[in-house]
């Protein structure tokens, strides 16, 4: 029964490249189309995979039947899109590129399936204009998708067509933010769009697109095919299913393992990444991508579900752990941290465009002994001025958190390198 | 590329364009892949393309730059042959990215951006290449390299 505990990962073999048509087929691939088209009415689907309670695992967590049965549908005749959000670029996060490039039908099938739900006519793959390999796996996918009817005119003979297209990007991490996204899509600069109206009501060219991420659609095809019962009983803890969590930094086995929702935090570092490699102690830990709180060492029995994580004080966000060993200096990691953050921000909005050159500048001065003890008031005022509700978007918000719990839990760090300014 | 005489986008580049614009809802929509396709025949993108582009495209020059330089993969400065993006993400950073730089940088005699005086490559940095459990990583070209030692170095820029 291991293949039923491990649905988004049983085509993922050490032994073959890639899965093609005829082995993800013969693993149960497209039954779950095939019961949504030829069963189960529009509805039904988003309330089959609303009552699993899939959730979002791109980061934010929104449950996603709830998401699709907000799109208006009174009038068939107009437009709507489906996006799979393929920008995989939150530093520290390897999980989608893996489920794209090892399997890629099982996107396709969670797309056409979340396709019909909102009753799209058309669906864009937006990927990260990096991920070559990715790109020609989803083209042959696409192609033999078509070729047996999954895809294209009148599916599996019913009266639903859709059409999916395979869009790469240029190559920006604010592409990642869903209405930043749909910009880009349109052919121009992602930057993010005032919400409200929510993308949900007018969103690519105006009309109503659900975007969602690709680990979140390769969980669509089981909950269908294998039932809701069964998809809650995979988990662990209060979130349903399983999530791809990964851990990377100087543990033993860095990596990426399919396991329940609500595993302990504990359990993939110490178990599956085998632990610090010798010589290095756990400092601290980012669970879930560059814009989430550190943890530390006390919080390793936190389980791996949304509101835990949120309890202990960080986000599950992408849930691929960076690890900080005793080693590493937590303020130059922080200042690498908001680097990546002032290089991406889009510069639409004031607080970002301003505010994370500054914060890097302040770490700059800091680590090169330039710094003042006032320099880390100012350093926690800038979280909160960037912090969520000043800005269009999360990338600030996001930005802040680990520079905020980094202020909090190795202030000594910072201070050392003031001190030794001072002692000049 | 640079100093030849510029004769308008190829008949190639322009079907290649015209092909994208079934996926979209308007011209514009295919800016990026536009700019694309065009480096991908030229490895960069001039400003007389640019202009060419837009023109296609019914855009202003001035839309499309905008574009274009907003994006990290669309090059408006001329590159070597070969691009190696080495990641310079948290994961990387952690485990010798800034050694596999200025391995890079040294063993070609270049600083960041530049083009090496063969030709053959230029050396940016990128953000996260979704491979952090082999940190560190590249991109050589279209290839993801990872686990880069030194030995790995001498490698990419052997071959």
């Amino acid at each position: 029964m291991e293949i039923m505990d491990k649905p988004l990962t049983k085509n993922i073999r050490p032994d073959r490249v890639f899965a093609t048509l005829a082995d993800y087929e013969s693993t149960g691939g497209y039954q779950g189309l095939r019961k949504a088209i030829t069963e189960l009415q529009p509805k039904d689907v988003q309330q089959w995979v609303k009552d699993a309670g899939l959730r979002g695992r791109g980061g934010a967590g929104f449950g996603t039947g709830l998401k699709w049965s907000l799109v208006p549908v009174d009038d068939l005749s107009q437009t709507r899109y489906l996006v799979a959000n393929a920008d995989e670029m939150e530093p520290g996060t390897f999980k989608d590129r893996m489920l794209l490039e090892q399997d890629p039908h099982q996107l396709i099938e969670g797309m056409i399936i979340a396709a019909y739900a909102i009753q799209a006519q058309r669906a864009y793959i937006f990927l990260r204009g990096e991920y070559h390999l990715a790109k020609q796996r989803l083209e042959q996918a696409l192609l033999e998708a078509r070729s047996k009817g999954y895809l294209g005119e009148h599916i599996l003979n019913s009266a639903f067509s859709l059409e999916i297209v395979l869009h790469t990007s240029a190559g920006r991490y604010i592409c990642g933010e869903e209405t930043a996204l749909l910009n880009a899509l349109e052919g121009k600069r992602a930057t993010p769009r005032a919400k409200p109206p929510f993308p949900l009501v007018s969103g690519l060219w105006g009309k109503p697109t659900v975007v969602n991420n690709v680990e979140t659609l390769c969980n669509v095809p089981h909950i269908l095919h294998y039932g809701i019962e069964w998809y809650q009983g995979l988990a662990r803890g209060v979130d349903k299913g399983t999530k791809l969590f990964g851990a990377s930094g100087r543990v033993k086995h860095p990596g990426l393992w399919e396991l329940p929702m609500g595993t302990p935090i504990r359990e993939i570092i110490e178990q599956h990444a085998g632990g610090m490699r010798d010589g290095y102690k756990l400092r601290g830990f980012l669970p879930g991508g560059a814009s989430t709180d550190f943890l530390l060492p006390e919080h390793l029995d936190t389980l791996m579900d949304y509101e835990a994580v949120a309890k202990a004080g960080s986000r599950m966000g992408t849930g691929v752990i960076i690890v900080l060993d005793d080693k590493t200096c937590p303020v130059k990691m922080v200042l690498n941290l908001e680097q990546f953050f002032a290089q991406e921000s889009c510069g639409w909005c004031t607080p970002c465009r301003d505010g994370l050159p500054w914060t890097v500048s302040l770490l700059k001065d800091i680590i090169a002994g330039k710094g003042r003890i006032e320099d880390l008031d100012t350093l926690a005022g800038l979280t909160r001025m960037l912090g969520p509700g000043n800005t269009f978007c999360a990338l600030a918000p996001g930005a802040m958190e680990p520079l905020q719990s980094a202020l909090k839990y190795f202030r000594e760090d910072f201070e050392r390198y003031i001190a030794m300014e001072q002692v000049q | 590329m640079n100093g030849q005489i510029f004769e308008g986008l190829s008949l190639t580049e322009i079907r290649e364009i015209n092909a994208e614009m079934s996926h979209y809802e308007d011209k514009t929509a295919v800016s990026i892949e536009a700019l694309r396709i065009v480096q991908k025949h030229r490895r960069w993108v001039s400003d007389q393309c640019l202009v060419a582009v837009a023109e296609l495209l019914e855009m202003s020059p001035a839309q499309l730059e905008a574009v274009a330089t907003f994006y990290n993969l669309i090059y408006r400065q001329p590159v070597g042959k070969t691009v190696i993006h080495y990641c310079n993400s948290v994961s990387c950073w952690m485990l010798g990215s800034d050694q596999v730089r200025e391995r890079l940088c040294r063993h070609l005699n270049v600083e960041l951006g530049e083009m090496s005086a063969d030709g053959e490559y230029t050396i940016l940095p990128i953000v996260c290449l979704g491979a952090c459990d082999h940190a560190p990583v590249a991109m050589v070209g279209d290839e993801l390299r990872l686990d880069i030692t030194e030995d790995a170095v001498n490698e990419i820029l052997g071959r």
